[in-house]
């Protein structure tokens, strides 16, 4: 078995793997060793040591205040997202009339740019707030929920098709066994259907925690951190120091090791969190 | 079955040489230098211009014989895209630094171009960016910028007969008192004029605020520079700002918000081509911009403004002898030739350059064209571009007791403290930040990215 895989790895391997150097390795690997780094282009740096990774603490709280704001948005994203999504999942997966385009209605959203769904829902949040007379750059806290609706907006359906593949997974004669025990339909909810759709839980929070966390088209296009860098997310964070001054490239480099370090620390935990729930029916 | 397997190895061997194969060539390709025939690569900034380039790349491949290629960048992504080529075999030859700034930052890669042909034919050589002796980077065009009015909504104000000032054309204000007085009975007189407000928004919108947060605030530092005497080569000389004119700031400023067609809380999500269709649409009488808006102007669909109407008039702000004051007039494009290059390519871009703003072709396609106002003595009188915004620059340059201002907001330390300083602003048009927190913040703003700049 093991001779036959080694003749065969140049085949199917070989390929996707020098894709995946060429593409995803060699870049991040570069960007780690960037990140010690002061430099303009990547063909001359100069080595800093530890530098970069200071600065991005101590010159400003950019950072801090972005990680803050990051955080809180995604924490309200997950819970809002999820339920919404699986609220949906479950009445769609009652044999309604009309399931089939109110499915691909709600996932739709989806398929659209973040550029473009940001200047969208800048429009409509303008529209809106402009019965009181002001705008979205008006505080932060318009921009915060202005955000997390277009968040909500846009996952919501992505995550009931998950959902929705999860609780059409669940046997019949389970839930069938339940309402002969004298289960009622909520009973039956907490204790045979969520259980048994946890893996779909464990993976819908992953994409919604990810995604949460590293937003930035949507972020660009609907506040770019207006009023005053107070609803910059992390990403965007990255980008400003990245850009924002000369010099500064190695900052934004180190902020982009710590970023991805935060992320995979979370989505981690999140994993081996929502994993030991799951059950097998 | 043996021929079966045989068959399967054979695939597997081609397949497997075929990657290496291509992995070889595209190694040789990383590692190959640079063609046999002689090319120049140009990294152009300006978009719209980026067919006139090609074109004009065209024609000098045909005279003679060296090949320029042009590429270009996307709108507003310059400098990543500059710094992401330079890292790379097809780096630039010819590239813009945008001032001492961009120079800062370009530093390991500007030639000195002190003997080059073009340098030699710069007329004001105090517009060249220098280093020591060294000459880095050569402007190429010139650009100004006011506040662009127009006269169909003008002399119907001054036609009014229950308006309340004494004056009777634009050319009589020439002070920040009097522009005061007009604009605020214009805007009184609003539905009289068939305007909704006089200025166009202050497009606050995070970047598309550059007008204030740049252009606007070169007036204060450009005064407060003057009046310290500051050796302006000298990075030291500005580490530290006080601000000393921000009351003026503040007066065209408030000027701008309190007499516009939007409201001053729904600024932050204005735009800079909202601000130019107001105009072009007549739903306003004035906006401060430069030359380059005429395209802009002229390419709204339904615009109602007349070339012939269009006039500039300098930003007065209410400083003491601003009677004097021109239009600000500078430069933010810099060539400079990648001294990584090698010399053969160095010497093909000064020559093309040197061609451009030369030969009667070059400088056609550069006034004609391009419509740039060149400022080199190779160009005679006659050889401006025809646009009604660049005439009127021409003509306020020749005006006999009038003083241009010039550029110096390629000395503002980051475009962070710019963003910053917008961002400021929009708060304070909002209501949320008093002018005394804005000036403050500015001030340290302006130390801090000074400081973060000279690492």
């Amino acid at each position: 078995m093991y001779k036959q895989l080694n003749r065969w790895f140049p085949v199917f391997v070989l390929p996707t793997l020098a894709a995946f150097c060429v593409a995803f390795l060699v870049p991040f690997v570069m960007g780690v060793w960037l990140s010690f780094h002061r430099f303009t282009t990547v063909t001359n740096a100069r080595f800093v040591g530890l530098e970069n990774y200071v600065r991005a603490f101590t010159e400003d709280d950019g950072f801090l205040r972005a990680l803050g704001f990051t955080a809180g948005f995604t924490a309200v994203s997950i819970l809002t997202v999820n339920l919404l999504a699986f609220t949906l999942a479950l009445l769609l997966t009652r044999r309604l009339r009309g399931t089939n385009i109110l499915r691909s209605i709600f996932f739709m959203p989806n398929l659209i740019g973040g550029i473009v769904l940001g200047y969208v829902f800048s429009l409509l949040v303008n529209g809106l707030l402009a019965f009181w007379g002001v705008d979205i750059t008006f505080s932060a806290t318009y921009g915060f929920w202005g955000l997390v609706a277009l968040n909500i907006w846009q996952l919501s359906g992505y995550m009931m098709v998950i959902y929705i593949a999860g609780l059409q997974n669940v046997p019949g004669e389970l839930l069938e066994a339940a309402a002969i025990d004298g289960a009622s339909a909520m009973t039956a909810l907490r204790r045979v259907k969520i259980p048994l759709v946890m893996p779909s839980i464990t993976i819908c929070t992953f994409l919604t925690l990810t995604n949460s966390f590293k937003l930035f088209d949507q972020n660009l296009a609907l506040t770019a951190g207006a009023p005053e860098r107070q609803t910059q997310m992390l990403a965007l964070d990255i980008y400003q120091s990245f850009y924002g001054r000369v010099g500064w490239q190695g900052v934004g480099q180190a902020k982009a090791v710590l970023f991805f370090l935060l992320v995979a620390a979370l989505a981690a935990l999140q994993l081996g969190l929502t994993r030991s729930r799951e059950v097998d029916a | 079955m043996k021929q079966k397997k045989q068959l399967r190895r054979l695939v597997a061997v081609l397949l497997a040489a075929t990657l290496a194969l291509a992995m070889a060539v595209g190694l040789a390709a990383c590692g190959r230098k640079t063609d046999d025939t002689l090319s120049v690569r140009y990294l152009n900034f300006k978009p719209e211009s980026a067919e006139k380039y090609q074109a004009l790349a065209k024609l000098y491949e045909e005279q003679t014989g060296v090949k320029i290629i042009v590429e270009t960048a996307a709108n507003n992504t310059y400098e990543q895209t500059l710094a992401a080529k330079m890292a790379t075999d097809e780096a630039p030859t010819l590239f813009q630094i945008n001032g001492p700034r961009g120079y800062a930052a370009w530093k390991d890669y500007c030639a000195d171009l002190k003997n080059t042909q073009l340098y030699q034919h710069l007329t004001d050589k105090s517009l060249a960016v220098t280093d020591g002796d060294k000459v880095v980077g050569i402007p190429y065009v010139v650009e100004g910028y006011g506040i662009i009015y127009n006269t169909a909504i003008t002399d119907k104000y001054f036609a009014l007969a229950d308006k309340a000032t004494p004056y009777t054309s634009m050319d009589q204000v020439n002070s920040f008192e009097k522009l005061k007085a007009v604009v605020e009975d214009m805007q009184k007189n609003a539905a009289a004029l068939g305007i909704e407000g006089v200025f166009a928004s202050t497009s606050l919108k995070s970047g598309e605020d550059w007008r204030w947060q740049t252009h606007l605030l070169n007036l204060p530092l450009y005064y407060e520079f003057q009046q310290g005497k500051l050796d302006l080569t000298d990075p030291k000389a500005t580490e530290k700002i006080s601000f000393s004119y921000a009351t003026q700031f503040k007066n065209i400023f408030d000027l701008y918000i309190e007499n516009s067609l939007t409201d001053r809380k729904l600024l932050g999500s204005k735009t800079v081509v909202d601000s130019m269709s107001e105009f072009a649409l007549e739903r306003c009488a004035m906006v401060q911009n430069g030359n380059w808006a005429w395209s802009q102007i002229k390419d709204v669909s339904g615009n109602k403004v007349k070339e012939e109407n269009l006039r500039f008039m300098p930003i007065y702000t209410g400083v003491e002898g601003e009677e004097g004051q021109g239009l600000a007039v500078g430069t933010e494009n810099f060539y400079a030739i990648n001294s990584k290059a090698s010399e053969e390519q160095q010497k093909a871009a000064a020559d093309f350059i040197y061609w451009l703003y030369s030969s009667k072709d070059g400088k056609r396609y550069v006034t004609q064209e391009l419509g740039f106002i060149a400022p080199f003595d190779t160009f005679s009188e006659g050889e401006t571009p025809n646009d009604p915004l660049a005439r009127e620059i021409a003509r306020w340059m020749a005006m006999d007791q009038i003083t241009a201002v010039p550029w110096n907001f390629t000395l503002f330390p980051s475009a962070r403290f710019k963003e910053d300083f917008g961002a400021s602003l929009l708060k304070y048009a909002q209501g949320g930040k008093t002018w005394e927190d804005v000036v403050r913040d500015m001030v340290a703003g302006w130390e801090r990215e000074s400081s973060a700049a000279t690492l």
